[in-house]
């Protein structure tokens, strides 16, 4: 009939209208400062770096490698070597990054930092509500900002962190067995000096342990 | 002079108007007295438009199923006071390849044309502005300005979009001019004057406890549904939005306007519409008469509002419900449909007149639209057959 089409459509928006204040479950919005909807453990946006214990900057498993800055799409990472070094997340003496900015004004949130890093050094985060009045220095986050602990990690990627554990414990027990299996094959060396030569014999013949891996 | 409770109460601000200007100087007083009714009139209608902002985006939203504006004030109730400090401090551009004279006056023109209809609307007992013996004759001459004032918006931008607004614009508000008028002349037929206070006091008697609204009879009702399609159009009001159609043409002929221009073109779109719909009450709903006769204690101007923010809802309801119309749509239905059912309607009218009232009048008026109606939206339909679609060019 003429005009019946426009009839079911007026009786179809009254009903939206009038259950929208009957059930809650018709709306749907999640009303954002005050609620928030539980994360998803896949979500990521931006970068930081993990560190291990309670002092960032000695827990920080970075070691100024380098790779993430090379392979950084939009060249947001920048990154400047330390001149000594520092024992790294698996016991060896590394440098560490005297400056490490991200300029998350810049970053994609691509992942390939992440995705190329050999130490697990570097890892998405999730934190979102990232606004500054300062959109210069206020966006360009220095190393003390990125820095975030392991505990983080676990908090926001449970299952990855578990993983990346697991990763990390499986080589400080073979670095250990090793020095051990050396300090008894030459018991007249002793073998923290060795090490704490760093790039020395020693440490040369101990793959850098991820990079070997992939 | 003594007047009871209620006559004090549905003249409060007649009598206050009155008693403030009888202060002043003899010379002074009707000018001073015109001025308090202008100044009442602008603020009354910016206010309703303020509200209505408001109940339109929290009624559009609750269609869709989410809030709408929930965060400034109670209940959202403030967004206005946002909006409004938001566009007096936003940038106003002006194109450098505009006209800039016309560009700036074509807000200024929409806005004073749409006020300037409110002058012969009576919103209460004794309350309009001037009782012109050609009121609706006057709101029509005034209602064209608008599209005069689109049309300047859409040509001195220099924008090809806001071009294609105003030309859609014109087409549209043209084409719906004809039946809104003709679907008002019944009840200039039937009233027998063009003044819109005498319409109103014709409506305003009782038989019984039923009021003599020209709705509540087969042409009246068929001309209000009528008016309000064409008032929807000429208010440029979803469904019949294409001068501004988003989708389209972004935002049409208001494409190249920003900060206060822009809130201003808003203004003039809803007191527009405000405006149109007062008259399709004052025509059609019986103005600020009460729908019962046990309901007249309440003061007049209080039932105008209410059946001002009852077509408010309707035409939000509408906008919430139906789709954009197609251009060669819009046309077919002016003019293939509106056209001969406005014409249709005043021949009914006539015969209402000239028969003798009784249930024959009735059931001959209802069939002489009813059938006219079905034939004309078959017509509408024909020749509109759904096959697979042949382009030429992109082929």
């Amino acid at each position: 009939m003429f005009g019946e089409g426009i009839l079911k459509g007026l009786a179809e928006t009254a009903r939206n209208f009038l259950g929208s204040y009957v059930s809650k479950k018709r709306l749907t919005t999640v009303q954002y400062p005050e609620q928030r909807l539980p994360q998803i453990e896949a979500y990521r946006n931006f970068p930081f770096l993990v560190y291990d214990g309670d002092d960032w900057q000695q827990g920080l498993r970075c070691v100024s490698c380098f790779i993430c800055e090379k392979e950084c799409p939009p060249k947001c990472i920048i990154i400047e070597k330390s001149t000594d070094k520092k024992p790294d997340a698996v016991g060896k003496l590394q440098f560490y990054p005297k400056v490490f900015n991200i300029d998350v004004s810049v970053c994609m949130s691509c992942q390939i930092c992440v995705e190329v890093c050999p130490f697990d050094a570097i890892k998405m985060d999730t934190d979102f509500e990232l606004s500054s009045t300062d959109r210069f220095s206020g966006l360009l986050w220095d190393k003390k900002h990125l820095a975030k602990s392991n505990e983080h990690y676990h908090k926001i990627h449970p299952t990855e962190a578990a993983a990346v554990d697991a990763q990390l414990a499986a080589e400080r027990a073979k670095i250990a067995a090793k020095t051990k299996a050396t300090a008894e094959a030459k018991p007249a060396t002793p073998t923290p000096p060795a090490n704490a030569n760093g790039a020395g014999p020693n440490a040369a013949n101990q793959p850098v342990p991820t990079a070997t891996e992939k | 002079m003594t007047m009871s409770p209620i006559q004090q109460a549905d003249q409060f601000f007649v009598t206050s108007q009155h008693r403030f200007v009888s202060y002043l100087p003899a010379e002074f007083q009707s000018l001073t007295s015109a001025i308090l009714s202008v100044i009442a009139i602008v603020l009354v209608f910016a206010l309703l438009f303020a509200i209505t902002t408001v109940l339109e985006r929290k009624g559009l939203g609750r269609i869709q199923n989410r809030y709408g504006p929930n965060r400034v004030g109670p209940a959202g109730f403030f967004q206005p006071l946002a909006d409004g400090v938001k566009s007096l401090t936003k940038e106003d551009l002006v194109p450098r390849t505009a006209d800039q004279m016309v560009h700036f006056l074509a807000p200024v023109l929409l806005v004073t044309a749409a006020f300037l209809a409110y002058a012969v609307l009576p919103v209460g007992r004794n309350m309009v502005l001037v009782n012109l013996n050609a009121g609706i004759l006057y709101f029509f001459a005034v209602g064209s300005l608008v599209e005069l004032a689109v049309f300047m918006a859409g040509w001195s931008s220099r924008n090809k979009y806001s071009l294609l607004g105003g030309m859609r614009a014109i087409a549209q508000m043209i084409s719906y001019e004809v039946p809104l008028v003709l679907a008002s002349v019944v009840v200039i037929m039937a009233a027998g004057s063009l003044s819109t206070v005498s319409i109103v006091d014709m409506q305003a008697s009782y038989t019984g406890i039923w009021p003599h609204w020209f709705v509540f009879t087969p042409w009246g009702f068929a001309g209000f549904i009528l008016f309000m399609i064409a008032a929807t159009a000429e208010s440029n009001r979803s469904p019949f939005d294409l001068p501004e159609g988003e989708s389209e043409i972004i935002a049409g002929y208001y494409i190249e306007y920003s900060g206060f221009k822009f809130a201003l073109f808003f203004l003039g779109e809803y007191l527009g519409m405000f405006a149109t719909s007062g008259l399709a009450i004052t025509l059609f709903l019986g103005g600020w008469a009460a729908p019962f006769s046990f309901l007249t204690w309440i003061p007049s101007y209080l039932w105008f509002f209410a059946k001002l923010l009852l077509l408010i809802v309707i035409f939000i309801w509408i906008r919430g419900t139906l789709p954009r119309l197609r251009m060669d749509q819009l046309m077919s239905f002016a003019w293939q449909f509106m056209l001969p059912m406005t014409l249709f309607n005043l021949f009914v009218a006539g015969v209402w007149h000239f028969m003798p009232s009784g249930i024959v009048r009735w059931l001959v008026c209802i069939a002489l639209l009813v059938a006219p109606a079905i034939l004309l939206s078959r017509s509408l339909k024909q020749g509109k057959k759904f096959a697979v679609r042949h382009y030429r060019f992109a082929e």
